[in-house]
């Protein structure tokens, strides 16, 4: 009881506290004379933002790149050995591999298989597209480390001679197969494909919000003008659908592209990095939590920084483009 | 019989049998253990949970992984993700609705490249600042003797500042649609920019601010590694119990799925409840090319 007490207490008095910070920022400006008040009012509104962005974000970002050309406890300046030593480790090579297997896969797996949900319930008629989008949609709202949970128990395994749990393992008997530790099979990175199929079914649901609102934008006309001339089902789609969609199609794309470079929970929860399912995010954990070395730990994630730098362009430049069709 | 043809044609059987088999592989794996969880703990470890689906009757159904799980943690955890998660959703409403006010109806020197930085750290992965902030709070209480670290408030602070980017950009997207004329007059009629805020644009502003809420509570909600890093044992959430709970099955599969339910149900209700106002948010985010 006093733990729920505690809690109540420290959320009222949070924000009340940052209620009362506008006002008094506002407060302080407002005793400089007029001209100077009404110039300078904007400093009111940003200064939190400001500050807990440069202090939170910016500057621990700074903080990282520095750090990864020192040692393990961030003490000497080692040069560049913490980034000689990880692109030479076999182990940290086959990391990127992964990454680079999950950017490959689980977007344009996600965004086709989005598409094609938002095709289908656009036509099965109101009532029975809201529940079938909502059945989709409903992982969305679930927690990565709760889906591999889900989806562990799916994969699970129980030596010979117990009974079968899993269902993968279950449906793969039916066809007289013995069952299979999937989890720890790395051969053609199987396992890594079974982790990705976890995310994309959590994203599906996004995607296919995000497309099927497009779909219903794309105007009656056009479709009606190809079923005039005869299109079939395919053409229509193809020809007539998809291209008015693209744009929202790439920026869905896009969108899963960031989440997946910077996926982590589902392989802490699921294999911990063993088996070779390591990435990137989840090693910058291992080297920091495990064998505390910080100055490597920096390294891995600059790498992912770095990595991800070209995607952040190119949301800059999508953001000022909308600006301008405004 | 011209009537039923008619109905089927309109149900469109293809598409809603394919949506259909779709579907089932959608919710298998989290019937299934929800199933486990809701079975005798012995049952659960010597029959596939399908056995009970295909037969319910027969099936003995208890609530005891339940009562197991709460007395065991995870209620305590439940309160502990309730205290960071409300505080972490409110506050950067708060702090990202002025910041978005400033930025569409203020003029000042360097807006838009401050706005394209802000853009631009939408896509930086939280693991490049944590660390360094963690050092950061356990040198500002070994100085200042403020505990930080194992508090709500430490995550509080860092949920809200990796909030700010998207919710700025969220809520000035929206704030530009709104009608000018109308913040010009009062500026006339000689309100301030404090007064126009509060008055005027934070309420004008509702829509976006009600489905980002929702937004940030399922973000904050289901996160793991800040809740681990900043608040850890001392107070620990439910996803740090439940990948605990995950990493010894030596517990067996029931109280893994109890814990996972337990988890969910808040979340679940938020989104069946404001699916609504959840999928607006999610269209007004999504950049469209």
């Amino acid at each position: 009881m006093g733990d729920i007490v505690f809690a109540i207490v420290a959320i009222v008095i949070g924000i009340a506290a940052s209620y009362g910070l506008f006002g008094l920022l506002n407060f302080l400006l407002s005793l400089l004379p007029a001209r100077i008040y009404q110039k300078n009012s904007w400093l009111a509104f940003l200064t939190p933002a400001a500050v807990l962005v440069i202090l939170v974000l910016v500057m621990p970002l700074f903080q990282t790149v520095i750090w990864s050309f020192k040692d393990k406890g961030v003490k000497e300046w080692v040069g560049f050995k913490n980034y000689v030593n990880i692109f030479t480790d076999v182990h940290f090579l086959a990391i990127l591999l992964n990454n680079f297997l999950w950017v490959l896969v689980v977007p344009a797996v996600t965004v086709a298989i989005g598409t094609i949900v938002a095709t289908l319930t656009n036509q099965v008629g109101p009532t029975l597209e809201k529940i079938f989008k909502s059945l989709i949609f409903m992982p969305m709202s679930i927690s990565f480390v709760a889906a591999s949970t889900i989806w562990a128990y799916f994969y699970a395994y129980t030596p010979p001679g117990r009974p079968v749990i899993g269902l993968l393992n279950a449906i793969v008997g039916w066809f007289g197969i013995g069952s299979q530790p999937w989890i720890t099979i790395d051969q053609g990175r199987l396992n890594s494909f079974l982790l990705m199929a976890v995310l994309v079914w959590l994203q599906v649901g996004y995607a296919m919000v995000v497309i099927s609102a497009a779909i219903k934008a794309v105007p009656e006309e056009t479709i009606e003008a190809a079923q005039l001339d005869g299109a079939n089902a395919w053409q229509l789609f193809a020809g007539i659908v998809l291209p008015q969609i693209w744009g929202t199609v790439m920026s869905v794309f896009i969108t899963v592209l960031i989440l997946v470079m910077k996926i982590f929970d589902i392989i802490l929860a699921m294999t911990r990095g063993n088996f070779t399912t390591g990435v990137l995010a989840l090693e910058w954990y291992n080297r920091f939590f495990v064998d505390s070395n910080l100055g490597s730990a920096s390294a891995v994630v600059t790498v992912l920084v770095i990595l991800i730098a070209p995607l952040m362009w190119l949301q800059i430049n999508t953001a000022r483009q909308q600006e301008i069709l405004r | 019989m011209n009537k039923i043809a008619h109905l089927v044609r309109r149900l469109n059987l293809g598409s809603t049998v394919a949506l259909l088999i779709l579907v089932a592989i959608w919710l298998a794996p989290t019937i299934g253990l929800l199933i486990t969880s809701l079975r005798p703990n012995e049952m659960a470890q010597t029959s596939p949970w399908w056995d009970a689906f295909l037969n319910p009757l027969s099936t003995v159904w208890t609530l005891d992984a339940y009562q197991h799980s709460l007395q065991s943690g995870m209620l305590d955890s439940l309160i502990n993700t309730f205290a960071i998660t409300i505080p972490a959703t409110i506050l950067p409403l708060m702090i990202a609705a002025n910041a978005a006010y400033a930025f569409t109806f203020l003029d000042f020197k360097g807006k838009e490249v401050y706005f394209a930085v802000l853009v631009g750290l939408l896509v930086i992965p939280v693991q490049s600042s944590l660390l360094p902030v963690l050092r950061g709070m356990v040198w500002f209480q070994k100085t200042f003797h403020i505990p930080l670290t194992g508090t709500y408030a430490s995550a509080w602070v860092v949920h809200s500042a990796f909030a700010l980017p998207l919710a700025i950009y969220i809520f000035r997207n929206y704030m530009m649609t709104l009608p000018k004329e109308l913040i010009e007059a009062a500026k006339v009629d000689g309100a301030t920019s404090y007064q126009i805020f509060w008055q005027l644009v934070l309420p004008m502003s509702i829509p976006s601010i009600a489905s980002f809420a929702i937004f940030q509570f399922l973000w904050v909600w289901n996160d793991y590694l800040i809740a681990f890093i900043f608040v850890g044992e001392q107070k620990p959430v439910m996803t740090y119990r439940l990948l605990r709970l995950l990493g010894q099955f030596g517990q067996g599969w029931r109280d893994v799925a109890a814990g996972s339910f337990i988890s969910l149900i808040i979340p679940l209700i938020v989104f069946f409840s404001l699916q609504r106002y959840f999928v607006r948010g999610l269209l007004a985010g999504s950049v469209k090319g």
